[in-house]
C-alpha cells in the first residue's frame, strides 16, 4: 500500500492505496466520486475523463500513485456556488445528452477542449471530442452545445 | 390582448428541455455501479475461452485461498438454485431451444460463457482470484458459420441433433392477403423483369455506453435487486419463474441505466448468478462487467442471409416479392431471439403495394454469442434489403430510385391500407414526407453534380442514396402477440397521484434508459389535467413503486404507455367531477374541465383540480358513497401497432483511387405522428442515424476460425466517433396515428431503420457507372476499394452487361465485385 494525497474537487484527501490501483477506482470506490464513470477497459470511451492539473486525462489511464501531490477536478468538482459551470448548461440547453453515461467524460474533455482552442471549428470540435464515445446522441447536439459555449464566451470576449 | 395571447399554450409539442438533465451533467446519477451496501462482495466471472468444449474439471482451491476470497462457485455448485435463461417467444411449437443454465457445469456452446463465479471482498481481489480457477476442457467442434450450420455436419449443441432451431413461413395467397409469388416470378421470367439478390446483414454489438451491473440484496423478507436493464418487470416475473422464488418477494429496480437500445432487454446469465450466489451467502452481492466481458457475453444484433427474389413488370411495377432468410441466433435462443427476424415478415413489403408475398425465415444455431434485439430488430434488416433491391430495380429499368418508390408505393388517399402482408396500416404519407425531403436535399442540384463529376472522371464520385421506410412499433396488441406465442401481453401501465399539496406523481411502467420519459409524460400530464410542467414527478423503474409494466422497447414507451397515462388522467377527471359538482352545488351534467379548472356552464363558478386533490385529502365534505380517493390507475392494451414512416437521402463521396467514402449530406423527414418533445425527437433521431449509419460504414463482429470474437474491444469494435460524423438535416411531416389518442407513433427506431440502406445505396450509386451493384457492409473503405477494382478487371473481360442472372442451389448473387467473400465465415 502507498500513501497519497490527492486535492479532489477541492478537498485534500489521504489514503492508502495500492500502487496498481487506477485513478477511475481511487475516485470511484476510495473518495466516493461515483459521477465519474467507466466505460471500457482499453481507455477508448473517455467516459472517466476529468482533469488533473486542469488539463482533461483518461483516469483508467492514470495510477492513482501519480496523482499524489496533484490536483484533480472531477464533473462533481465542475460547477461552483451552485452555479452550473457554463458547458454543463449548455450540454442541458442544447439536449446534448440522453443516458447520460458519456456526459461526465464528454463535457470535461469539451471544458479542456475550449481552454487549448477557444474559436474552433466545427471540424476542431468534432476532433477535439474524438477520445470520447457516445452511443446515443449521435454527437450533433454535443458539438452544437460545445459551438454555443464557444461562441458566448468570445462574445463576452468582444464586448469586454 | 391579441387572439393569439388567449390561446390555451399546450405542453405537447413544446421544446422542454429536460427534468432528467440535472443529475446526469453534475454527476449526481444513480448507475447500479455506483451502489455501494454495508457488507456487500463482489463477483468476479470465470469465462470460457472457447466455444464449444466439455467442461472436464474444475480446480478452485488455489482461488479460494487468494486474499479476500469469500467463495467460488462452479455450476455444479449452483445448479439447484440459479434459475434458467427463459425464451418467451417460441416462434413454432417445434422450436429446437437448447436449455440455456446460467452457469452450465459439464459443457460451454460460445466463448465468453460463464463457468465460475469468485466472490471475494473487493472487486479487484475477485478478478485476481478468477486468474487462479483452473479448468479443464476438452474443446468439441465449433459451428461458426450459418451456411455451414445448415448442413448439420458439425452440431452446435449436439444433443439437439440439429443446428435449425425453427421455420416460419408468411404467404400472402395461403393467408388470404395476396397473390400467389411464385406465379408472379414465374410470368416475370417469361415478360418481366427478375431480380434477385443475396444481402448480408452482419453481426453487431449494441454497445450501450454503461457495462451491464447488477446489485442483489437478499437482506430480509424480499429480495432487492438493482440492475441495468430496460426490462425490471419482465426480470421479476422471469426470476419468479425460474428460480422458486415468490414474485411477491422479489423487488427489481432499475436505476438510472446507461443505453439499452435493445441490448438490455435480456435477462442474463450475470443477473441469476448474482442472485443465486448472494442467496446462498446471505450477504449483499454486485457484479459489473468489463467491457471486454460485454463484447463476448450481452446479446449481438442482426447477422442474417436475406435473399430476395423480386419480380416486375418491364415498366417497373412490382409483382411479387419472395424473401429467404437465414438468422443465426448463436448458442442459445434469447429471450424474443428467434422472433426478431420473424418482425421482418410485415416490413420486407414496407411502403409498398405488392401484389404477391412470400417470406420465409431458417433460424440457426450456432457456438456464437446469442443474437437478440438490437434497436430496430428485425425492422432495418427488412428496410435495408428492400431498399437496396427497390434501387437495383431501379437501375433495371433506368429510372431515378424516386420514381421507381414512387410507382410503387401507397399513396396518402389510401390510407388505411391492408398490405400484402395483411398489417392495417392507419395513416401516412409518403409523398409528402419525400417532396419535403427532396427540396431539403437539393436533390436536382446533386444529381447535376453527380453527372458533371462522371463525365469529367473525377477520381471523387458522388453518390445519392435514398431509403423510404417504414416501420412497425408499439409492441403490441396482445392478442396479436398471443396469437404468435409470444410469452407475454402488450399492455402499457401507469397511475397518477394527486397529491394534497397540489403537485402529482404519475408512475409509468415504461422505463426509460436516456429517452427523456420525465419531461415527455410531465408534458403529456400538464395538458391534461392542467398541471404545471414542473408540479409533475415522474416515477419509474422500481417494482415497488411501479408494479406493473412490460418496460421499454420496439419504440412502445410513448405510443402505448403514454396512452395509458391519458386514460389515468381521464380518470382522474371523471373521478373528481362528482366531489366539484358537490363543492360547487351544480350538477355533475353542468361541469366543463378546462386548464386544470371544472367551472358550471354559464357562471362563473369554479374549482381547480388541484383544490379537489385537497379537498379529497381532508375528506371532510365529499358526496355520500364517493371514495375519498382521485388517484387513477390505467392499463392500455394498444388496438394496432403504429406505422412511422420517412423518406431519407444520403449523398456519400466515393474516392475511386482508395475506396475511402464521405458522408457529403444527410436529409430525413420523418413522419412519426404528433411530436410530445421536438428537442427529444430530434436527440432519436441523430442518435438512431449514427447508430444506422455505423452498420452500413463501420461496425461489425467479426470471429476467427476458432470461434473467439476478434472484435471484441473498443479498440476492434469500431464504434463512430464525433470525428467520423456529421450534422443532419432532420425534419417532418405530421399524419397523426389515428389509433391512440395523442395521433403518436413512435421514433425510437426510426432513424437506425432507415439510414443503413441509404448510405449503402449512396455508395453503390457512386460506382454503378463502373460496374458495381453492391458492396458488402461495413462498406469499408478496402471493401469498396476492392469492388472497384475487381468491377474494372470484369468490365475489360465482359463489356456488355449481361441478363439478370438467377440464384445457383446455394451461391449468392451478388457482383462478384462485391466482395461478397469477405467476412463470408462469420
Ligand atoms: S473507461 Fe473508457 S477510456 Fe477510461
Ligand atoms: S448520452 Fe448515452 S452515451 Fe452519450
Amino acid at each position: 500500500m502507498t500513501r497519497i494525497t490527492v486535492t479532489v474537487d477541492g478537498v485534500s484527501c489521504t489514503d492508502e492505496v495500492e500502487p496498481r490501483m487506477l485513478l477511475v477506482h481511487y475516485l470511484r470506490e476510495v473518495v466516493g466520486k461515483v459521477g465519474t464513470v467507466v466505460g471500457c477497459d482499453t481507455s477508448n470511451c473517455g467516459a472517466c475523463t476529468v482533469h488533473l492539473d486542469g488539463r482533461s486525462v483518461k483516469s483508467c489511464n492514470v495510477l492513482a500513485v501519480q496523482a499524489d501531490g496533484h490536483e484533480v477536478t472531477t464533473i462533481e468538482g465542475l460547477a461552483t456556488n451552485g452555479e452550473l459551470h457554463p458547458m454543463q448548461a449548455a450540454f442541458h440547453e442544447n439536449h446534448a445528452l440522453q443516458c447520460g453515461y458519456c456526459t461526465p467524460g464528454m463535457i470535461m474533455q469539451a471544458v479542456d477542449l475550449l481552454k487549448e482552442n477557444p474559436n474552433p471549428s466545427e471540424e476542431e470540435i468534432r476532433v477535439g471530442l474524438e477520445g470520447n464515445l457516445c452511443r446515443c446522441t449521435g454527437y450533433h447536439n454535443i458539438v452544437k452545445a460545445v459551438a454555443a459555449v464557444a461562441a458566448s464566451s468570445s462574445s463576452e470576449r468582444s464586448s469586454v | 390582448m391579441t387572439a393569439v395571447d388567449d390561446r390555451p399554450t399546450t405542453e405537447v409539442g413544446r421544446d422542454r428541455r429536460r427534468k432528467e438533465d440535472q443529475r446526469l451533467i453534475t454527476g449526481r446519477t444513480r448507475w447500479t455501479d455506483n451502489i455501494q451496501l454495508p457488507g456487500m462482495l463482489h463477483l468476479a466471472m470465470v469465462r470460457s475461452p472457447f466455444a464449444h468444449a466439455k467442461i472436464l474439471s474444475i480446480g478452485t482451491d488455489e482461488a479460494k485461498a487468494s486474499t479476500g476470497v469469500v467463495a467460488v462457485y462452479t455450476g455444479a455448485d449452483l445448479a439447484d438454485s440459479q434459475g434458467v435463461n427463459i425464451n418467451a417467444w417460441p416462434i413454432t411449437p417445434d422450436q429446437v431451444t437448447p436449455t440455456h443454465l446460467p452457469v452450465p457445469a459439464d459443457r460451454v456452446a460460445h466463448s465468453g460463457e460463464i463457468v465460475a463465479v469468485v466472490v471475494a471482498r473487493t472487486a479487484a481481489q475477485a478478478r485476481d482470484a478468477a486468474e487462479l480457477v483452473d479448468v479443464d476442457y476438452e474443446e468439441l467442434p465449433a459451428v461458426l458459420d450459418m451456411k455451414e450450420a445448415l448442413k448439420d455436419e458439425v452440431l452446435a449443441h449436439p444433443d439437439s441433433g440439429t443446428n435449425k432451431s425453427a421455420f416460419w413461413k408468411l404467404d400472402s395467397k395461403e393467408q388470404g392477403s395476396g397473390g400467389d409469388v411464385d406465379e408472379a416470378i414465374a410470368k416475370a421470367r417469361q415478360d418481366g423483369i427478375v431480380i434477385e439478390r443475396e444481402y448480408r446483414q452482419q453481426r453487431l454489438v449494441p454497445a450501450f455506453m454503461e457495462p451491464r451491473s447488477t446489485v442483489v440484496d437478499p437482506t430480509g423478507e424480499q429480495i432487492s435487486i438493482w440492475s441495468a436493464t430496460q426490462v425490471p418487470h419482465i426480470l421479476r416475473f422471469a426470476i419468479a419463474a425460474t428460480m422458486g422464488i415468490p414474485e411477491s418477494k422479489v423487488r427489481v429496480i432499475a436505476p438510472d441505466v446507461g443505453g439499452g437500445f435493445g441490448g438490455k432487454l435480456q435477462t442474463t446469465p450475470e443477473e441469476f448468478a448474482t442472485i443465486a450466489v448472494a442467496r446462498k451467502l446471505g450477504k449483499p452481492c454486485k457484479y459489473t462487467e468489463t467491457r471486454s466481458e460485454t463484447m463476448v457475453s450481452a446479446h449481438h444484433g442482426r447477422d442474417q442471409w436475406q435473399k430476395l427474389t423480386l419480380s416486375a413488370e418491364k415498366d417497373g411495377t412490382v409483382t411479387g416479392l419472395k424473401v429467404e432468410l437465414l438468422a443465426d441466433l448463436g448458442a442459445y435462443v434469447a429471450i424474443v431471439g428467434g422472433g426478431v427476424p420473424v418482425l421482418g415478415a410485415w416490413m420486407f413489403n414496407s411502403i409498398y403495394k405488392f401484389p404477391a408475398y412470400q417470406f420465409n425465415c431458417q433460424t440457426i444455431l450456432t457456438n456464437k454469442t446469442w443474437v437478440d434485439a438490437y434497436r430496430g430488430a428485425g425492422r432495418p434488416e427488412a428496410t435495408y434489403a428492400i431498399e437496396r433491391i427497390m434501387d437495383e430495380l431501379a437501375a433495371e429499368v433506368g429510372v431515378d430510385p424516386i420514381a421507381i418508390r414512387e410507382k410503387n408505393w401507397i399513396t396518402h388517399d389510401e390510407f388505411p391500407f391492408t398490405t400484402v402482408a395483411g398489417m392495417t396500416y392507419d395513416s401516412g404519407n409518403y409523398e409528402a414526407a419525400t417532396e419535403k425531403a427532396l427540396e431539403l436535399f437539393g436533390y436536382e442540384e446533386l444529381r447535376a453534380e453527380q453527372k458533371q463529376r462522371r463525365e469529367s472522371g473525377d477520381p471523387v464520385q458522388l453518390g445519392l442514396g435514398v431509403s423510404t421506410f417504414t416501420e412497425m412499433c408499439g409492441l403490441a396488441p396482445s392478442r396479436v402477440l398471443g396469437s404468435l406465442s409470444y410469452g407475454a401481453g402488450g399492455w402499457e401501465s401507469a397511475s397518477i397521484r394527486m397529491l394534497a399539496t397540489g403537485t402529482v406523481e404519475v408512475v409509468s411502467g415504461a422505463t426509460p434508459h436516456g429517452q427523456g420519459h420525465e419531461t415527455a409524460w410531465s408534458q403529456i400530464v400538464a395538458d391534461r389535467l392542467g398541471i404545471p410542467f414542473e408540479n409533475i414527478e415522474v416515477l419509474h423503474g422500481d417494482t415497488q413503486t411501479a408494479p406493473k409494466g412490460l418496460d421499454t422497447y420496439g419504440s412502445r414507451s410513448l405510443v402505448v404507455g403514454g396512452e395509458a397515462i391519458v386514460r389515468a388522467a381521464d380518470k382522474v377527471i371523471e373521478k373528481a367531477k362528482p366531489i366539484a359538482a358537490h363543492l360547487l352545488e351544480a350538477s355533475v351534467d353542468d361541469l366543463e374541465f378546462s386548464a386544470g379548472q371544472f367551472t358550471v356552464k354559464g357562471t362563473d363558478k369554479g374549482i381547480g383540480l388541484t383544490d379537489i386533490a385537497l379537498a379529497t385529502f381532508a375528506a371532510h365534505n365529499l358526496p355520500d358513497g364517493v371514495e375519498p380517493s382521485i388517484d387513477a390507475d390505467a392499463t392500455y392494451d394498444p388496438v394496432n401497432f403504429s406505422f412511422p414512416h420517412g423518406t431519407h437521402l444520403c449523398a456519400m463521396e466515393v474516392d475511386t483511387e482508395t475506396g475511402a467514402t464521405s458522408m457529403r449530406k444527410y436529409v430525413c423527414v420523418d413522419d412519426i405522428g404528433t411530436i410530445i418533445n421536438p428537442l427529444i425527437v430530434e436527440g432519436q433521431v441523430h442518435g438512431g442515424l449514427v447508430q444506422g449509419i455505423a452498420q452500413a460504414l463501420w461496425e461489425g463482429a467479426e470471429y476467427d476460425e476458432q470461434g473467439t470474437l476478434v472484435s471484441g474491444s473498443f479498440v476492434d469494435y469500431t464504434l463512430p466517433t464525433a470525428a467520423d460524423t456529421i450534422n443532419f438535416v432532420s425534419e417532418h411531416t405530421v399524419s397523426p396515428s389515428t389509433t391512440n389518442t395523442l395521433g403518436t407513433k413512435g421514433v425510437g427506431e426510426a432513424g437506425t431503420i432507415a439510414s443503413t440502406p441509404a448510405v449503402v445505396n449512396a455508395i453503390v450509386d457512386a460506382v454503378r457507372h463502373l460496374g458495381i451493384d453492391d458492396i458488402q457492409m461495413p462498406c469499408t473503405p478496402e471493401r469498396v476499394w476492392k469492388a472497384i477494382q475487381s468491377a474494372g478487371s470484369h468490365q475489360a473481360a465482359a463489356p456488355v452487361a449481361d441478363a439478370q442472372p438467377h440464384f445457383g442451389d446455394d451461391a449468392p448473387n451478388q457482383d462478384p465485385a462485391a466482395g461478397s467473400t469477405d467476412g463470408a465465415a462469420q
